[in-house]
């Protein structure tokens, strides 16, 4: 993080270091975790990130958190109705796992606060780079969350959804999941709630030889939470991860995504969807490493900014040395409806390979005025067909995701955002 | 029905005056055929009917059933029957076929202070319209025009003519692009929405759609103007010696 010495700590900051001190002895962890800790804390000591930190530059932390919540041991967050009915659900109230899940054959949970305590959840606190703010965050203050199993070729028939529901204060929570070799399954993240919280998610999915997920992350956090979250994965020789990103709330959010394919044949698909409203501020970043040869990925996102909205995606695509025959492609388009929204893209490919395919493209558009006279000439009014081109314009996105029941539901999601800010 | 009157219109971005003094009248219950050589304003004549913001009038007159429709949006005059059949339908990605016709139907409802339509009386009527222009339902499960060849959007046009039943229907070009077997479909499609108080307006480059859908009056439409009207015997008159001898005429 920012080596140099920051002149005076932010409230936030010096929030943050108090609270660190206040909760340490009510955090779980053996030595390991513990030092881990320590070590995430001094990051935060260091400063946030400014704009002056590359990765940071469209989202200046240290300015845009301006406050942070104190801890609540009173706010009650309630369960909600999975997205697809018939998931096997597994809440995260206010920062609390359930100690008993249901679970369908093939599938364990345990709780994150167990695998904090025996240390087994140790390694995977480890910053990612240097510029790890929400790592850093995170590891300091989890204390629960989830440990999922899936065993090798099993393939489950309904969604399993993770709720991560907040009520005010701070919440610090991890999804760790592995999917066996050869196994299927859709797994959906799902952030909302109803408080002023700041909260921190961290993700992590490693996926056997061949398996295939559809992983979606569904963020609706009303207009006063700050959410701060990475989705970490590693795909293993011939596995399949599509990842579709939702934000459809929060007042500062950011979303990271980190993602190396690690066996041959390995493919990655991003689809996300960004509807911005309000004045609030959302960043979607991902770091893509192509780091073997023969994989492929596609990035696809969709922005629609409304109000003073400001949105941003950095779509980062390493290919390693050695991995040729590397297939990438990214693109970021971008609706703006309102003169004062704005966003941001900065798509950046590094390349060490030479027989690779890479490319990407951004586009910021209004709405096509053919289509809107098209619907207008078939009696829809200009208001309704005006929403209709900008629903499509992103409901193109889901619909690309094939599985009937999920595109159901996630329109269902998408009616609800436009129903509320149409 | 419709009297277009002394109509003058440009196009808005480059001021091309593409529309010149053109006057035309139709019937309620008439089929009219617009013919012309290319670049005599056909296609424009039916956006200016439909209301595209492109174009702009700078003098004349349109009334539809006695009243100016100079004013009202693409949508106002949708409602109020007036039909398009685009020559080149739009896709659009996103929207579902279902969904929008849904939104169509009910919005003509809506303007004549019906109910919205229920789901199953819906579903039964698209289906009726589907099968009667041999469309396969599960074209219409993709959304709007996406993927399908020229004659199937063609047919989805008439199709959505067909639920909404204007009462003005203009058809640009609807020929162009049908083989003869899907000629022969949209045709009797249309053919079978004809009625006393119904008028349509027919704009094509050939005769062969007019020996599908037999019209009552052909009128010859050149720099913007209408300069010669008959009967079908006009058509093939046309057919036979170009429109050289007409436009000499006029000249």
């Amino acid at each position: 993080m920012n080596m140099h010495t920051q002149p005076q700590r932010t409230p936030a900051e010096t929030a943050l270091i108090d609270a660190f001190g206040d909760r340490l002895s009510l955090l779980p962890g053996d030595g390991a975790v513990m030092l881990k800790r320590d070590d995430a804390i001094e990051t935060i000591k260091h400063g946030l990130p400014t704009r002056r930190v590359e990765s940071w530059h469209y989202t200046d932390l240290r300015r845009l958190l301006n406050t942070v919540p104190d801890f609540d041991p009173a706010a009650m967050a309630k369960a909600i109705a999975p997205i697809v009915d018939g998931s096997t659900v597994a809440s995260i109230l206010n920062g609390k796992s359930d100690a008993k899940v249901p679970a369908p054959e093939g599938v364990s949970f345990q709780r994150l606060s167990e695998k904090l305590i025996d240390g087994s959840a140790a390694a995977g606190l480890d910053p990612y780079g240097s510029d790890d703010a929400i790592g850093a965050l995170n590891t300091a203050f989890v204390a629960d969350g989830y440990f999922v199993d899936i065993a090798d070729g099993v393939e489950l028939e309904k969604p399993v959804e993770l709720q991560n529901l907040q009520a005010g204060g701070q919440t610090h929570v991890r999804l760790a999941v592995r999917v066996g070799a050869g196994a299927k399954a859709v797994i959906v993240e799902r952030q909302t709630g109803d408080g002023a919280a700041l909260g921190s998610s961290v993700s992590q999915l490693v996926l056997g030889e061949g398996a295939e997920v559809t992983w979606l992350i569904v963020q609706e956090q009303p207009e006063t939470a700050t959410h701060l979250a990475q989705f970490k994965a590693h795909i293993g020789k011939n596995a399949k991860l599509t990842l579709f990103v939702m934000n459809a709330g929060g007042r500062l959010v950011r979303q990271e995504i980190m993602v190396r394919t690690t066996g041959e044949g390995a493919d990655f698909k991003l689809r996300g969807i960004n509807l911005l409203a309000g004045d609030t501020h959302t960043d979607v970043t991902m770091v893509l490493d192509h780091a073997v040869p023969h994989t492929t990925s596609t990035e696809v996102i969709r922005n629609v900014v409304t109000g003073k909205a400001r949105g941003v995606f950095q779509g980062r695509i390493n290919v390693h040395q050695y991995a040729q025959k590397t297939n990438a492609k990214m693109a970021c388009n971008t609706l703006l409806l309102s003169d004062d929204g704005e966003f941001s893209t900065k798509p950046e490919l590094e390349i060490f390979a030479d027989d690779v395919i890479c490319g990407h493209g951004a586009t910021v558009t209004e709405i096509d005025h053919n289509h809107l006279f098209y619907l207008m000439a078939r009696g829809v009014d200009e208001k309704s067909a005006r929403g209709l081109l900008v629903k499509a314009f992103v409901a193109e996105v889901i619909e690309e995701l094939d599985d009937e029941a999920i595109v159901e539901a996630l329109e269902a999601r998408l009616d609800d955002w436009f129903a509320a800010h149409g | 029905m419709l009297e277009i009157k002394n109509l003058h219109a440009r196009i808005v971005d480059d001021g091309t005056e593409i529309i010149r003094g053109l006057n035309l009248t139709v019937k309620a219950g008439e089929v009219a055929a617009i013919m012309g050589p290319n670049g005599s304003g056909k296609s424009t004549l039916s956006y200016i009917l439909a209301g595209r913001e492109d174009y702009e009038v700078t003098e004349g007159d349109i009334l539809y059933n006695g009243q100016s429709i100079l004013e009202m949006d693409p949508a106002e005059r949708a409602t109020s029957g007036i039909f398009l059949a685009f020559q080149y339908p739009m896709e659009i990605p996103g929207v579902a076929t279902m969904e929008f016709l849904k939104v169509a139907m009910n919005e003509q409802r809506k303007a004549r202070g019906e109910e919205p339509l229920k789901i199953p009386e819906f579903l039964k009527r698209v289906k009726e319209a589907a099968a009667s222009l041999s469309m396969d339902m599960a074209m219409l499960k993709r959304p709007l025009n996406v993927g399908f060849s020229g004659g199937e959007k063609k047919r989805a046009e008439i199709l959505q003519m067909k639920l909404l039943e204007p009462k003005l229907c203009v058809l640009d070009e609807t020929d162009s692009g049908l083989d003869i077997d899907a000629l022969k479909i949209v045709s009797d499609g249309v053919n079978a929405l004809r009625a006393p108080d119904r008028a349509f307006l027919v704009i094509t480059h050939y005769q062969r759609l007019l020996e599908h859908i037999v019209p009552d009056t052909v009128h010859v439409l050149y720099k913007g103007q209408v300069i010669k009207s008959g009967d079908k015997s006009l058509a093939l008159d046309l057919e036979a010696n170009g429109y050289a001898g007409v436009i000499g005429e006029a000249a």
